[in-house]
């Protein structure tokens, strides 16, 4: 492998893994404050990648179709909370898992009741269409940069909200220590409205960039659901941060992997979870 | 109870006798649909052992079912039949050996890491009958022939005659439940039940929980390697579909349906799990909205599952005290 190919290689895995971030803190975000094991987190970034195919359709423009399906999936994202995860909050996970698991069902088929099952492509921005030549035959396209760049401001912005304003502190708080939050006076049942529709959009949002590079297809959402549950074993449930890190191993390990052993490539993702397992079994930056 | 002993165990009988003569008046395609209803609730009832009786809510369980059938389909000869008493034990075995592999693994994580880490494994073991050649990729491999029980020059019965199949497979799952009674109510069974309401308590009791853990763990995947074997044998045709984490969702939806913590509820639940897809599946093309609408319904007003239901219903039609 020379040098240029092995800077693609890296800048893809970089970009695979930011956007395995994406999805997977939202999915800690959700378990680490709420509690709760959502296995249908991976049909949001599926709802988020149709938005995307059919608001772009309609606009002409993928960056209309996000500034649209934001808060389209912010509203769906606390209607859902409203009506059905807020009887979770006291179940057990064996409870919360098989309600999930029926959503997905029900998700799949209103996809295909209203979309049809067909596989759909989307244009991705005209500006952004473009690739930046590293030399005679390799070149690198500016899409996949941009989702890199994207997802880096998501982070630091996720960072900041959590860490620095007051709405992240009351939120942090209330992953703490719920009754004590509710009174101080704080609305607790809003602030977990906000965060599991937080979830919900940083899911969609992942499916929208990811919509132009990866084609828009029925049950696309399993297979980044299981890779983001690998991303939060790997990183430690509830850590943001140990959610980056192991986005980010992932991504090398999946992008790698595939170059390496191209037969081995599904497998290799979970030998690495399973390395990180025996060496930490509450993940890289869990609380034991 | 709802049942004394002797009414369960009237029930029990009746239960089986009409599975017994149920070929002498089912058309071919109903015996073999009740044929895999016997094989998911070998299916279910193993994984209730880890479920409903020691509190491991695994995802992964499919994987154990798919290896004992891949390896059945792999290890018997392309234009022969296999023995029975060789490739049986040699695909549950394999069940069990995998899950001894993954358990010693994934027993090091608790709650909800368990969960995932579960069905992190079932997605790798998925990946690698899908992507690699081993056994046919994602277009599967055929079982030709089904195994023979030959001893020597003597079968005692042919499996590739349908009905022997069938009574086969049904003195399988008779064998099990029998099987899982007697582990039950076993020091290992009363144990596990320990474990799963409370874990340190039978620590510090000087429990070594992890190898209980492990034990169940590997019972189990044996167990669902049998459903397994039975499935490649019943239908002739193993796909990675088997593994995959759809299958372990559902039979885990069989276990809650039918109510954990019952060898007999794992039963009706794989019982009702495929009368209902089949109904909902000739109302519209679209049934798995339906079967999702009945599953949120489940976890939302039917806690205990089915085998809970005369119970809470006698508690809402008595008077005086009411028993929930």
């Amino acid at each position: 492998m020379d040098i240029f190919s092995f800077l693609v290689q890296t800048l893809n895995a970089v970009q695979y893994g930011l956007l395995l971030f994406l999805v997977a803190s939202g999915l800690t975000l959700v378990f680490g404050i709420m509690g709760i094991i959502n296995l249908a987190h991976g049909s949001f970034y599926m709802a988020g990648a149709y938005l995307a195919f059919g608001l772009t359709s309609a606009t002409g423009n993928l960056l209309w179709a996000i500034v649209l399906g934001v808060p389209l999936a912010m509203a769906i994202g606390a209607a859902l909370e409203a009506l059905l995860f807020v009887h979770l909050y006291k179940r057990d996970h064996l409870e919360q898992v098989l309600l999930t698991y029926g959503l997905i069902l029900i998700f799949e088929e209103l996809r295909s009741i209203l979309v049809g099952d067909d596989v759909h492509g989307v244009p991705m921005p005209d500006f952004l269409a473009g690739s930046i030549p590293l030399d005679d035959t390799l070149s690198y396209p500016v899409y996949r940069l941009a989702i890199s760049v994207v997802c880096v401001g998501l982070a630091i912005g996720l960072y900041f909200l959590i860490q620095r304003t007051r709405l992240g502190m009351m939120i942090r708080a209330g992953s703490h220590d719920r009754d004590m939050v509710q009174s101080l006076g704080i609305n607790i049942k809003l602030i977990y409205r906000v965060v599991f529709a937080l979830g919900v959009v940083m899911a969609a949002l992942g499916g929208m960039l990811a919509a132009p590079i990866s084609s828009v297809a029925p049950n696309m959402g399993g297979q980044v659901l299981i890779l983001s549950f690998v991303v939060v074993v790997v990183g430690g449930i509830g850590s943001v941060w140990g959610a980056l890190i192991g986005a980010l191993l992932i991504g090398f390990a999946d992008t790698f992997g595939k170059v390496i052993l191209p037969d081995f490539a599904g497998v290799m993702v979970y030998l690495v979870m399973a390395a990180v397992l025996l060496w930490r079994p509450e993940g890289l930056l869990g609380k034991g | 109870m709802i049942f004394s002993d002797r009414t369960a165990l009237i029930l029990k009988l009746l239960g089986v006798s009409a599975l017994a003569g149920y070929p002498l008046v089912g058309s071919e395609f109903y015996i073999e649909l009740v044929a895999k209803v016997l094989i998911l609730a070998i299916f279910a009832m193993s994984l209730d052992l880890l479920v409903g009786f020691g509190g491991l809510v695994s995802l992964g369980h499919a994987a154990f079912f798919g290896i004992a059938a891949y390896t059945v389909a792999l290890i018997s000869p392309e234009y022969d039949p296999a023995n029975l008493w060789l490739v049986l034990p040699a695909s549950v075995l394999a069940a069990g050996l995998a899950a001894l592999a993954i358990g010693l693994l994934v027993l090091r994580t608790k709650g909800i890491y368990f969960i995932m880490v579960t069905l992190a494994f079932t997605q790798m073991a998925f990946y690698l009958f899908h992507d690699t050649a081993l056994g046919g990729g994602s277009d599967g491999i055929y079982l030709n022939f089904r195994p023979e029980p030959r001893v020597g020059e003597w079968m005692p019965f042919d499996l590739a005659e349908g009905h022997q199949l069938y009574y086969f497979i049904l003195a399988a799952l008779v064998a099990v439940y029998v099987l899982l009674g007697f582990v039950l109510r076993s020091p290992f069974g009363r144990v596990l039940v320990g474990i799963k309401s409370n874990e340190h308590r039978m620590r510090s009791m000087g429990y070594s929980t992890f190898h209980y853990k492990l034990g169940a763990f590997v019972l189990a995947g044996a167990l669902a390697g049998l459903a397994g074997f039975l499935y490649a044998v019943l239908f002739g045709f193993v796909t990675p579909e088997l593994l995959s984490w759809h299958e372990s969702g559902h039979v885990l939806m069989m276990v809650i349906l039918g109510g954990m913590g019952s060898p007999i509820g794992a039963m009706l639940g794989a019982g009702s799990m495929v009368a209902l897809e089949e109904g909902f599946s000739l109302l519209t093309k679209h049934w798995q909205l339906l079967m999702g609408l009945v599953i949120l319904a489940v976890v939302l007003f039917l806690p205990g599952g089915l085998i809970a239901l005369p119970a809470r219903l006698r508690g809402l039609f008595a008077r005086g005290d009411h028993h929930d």
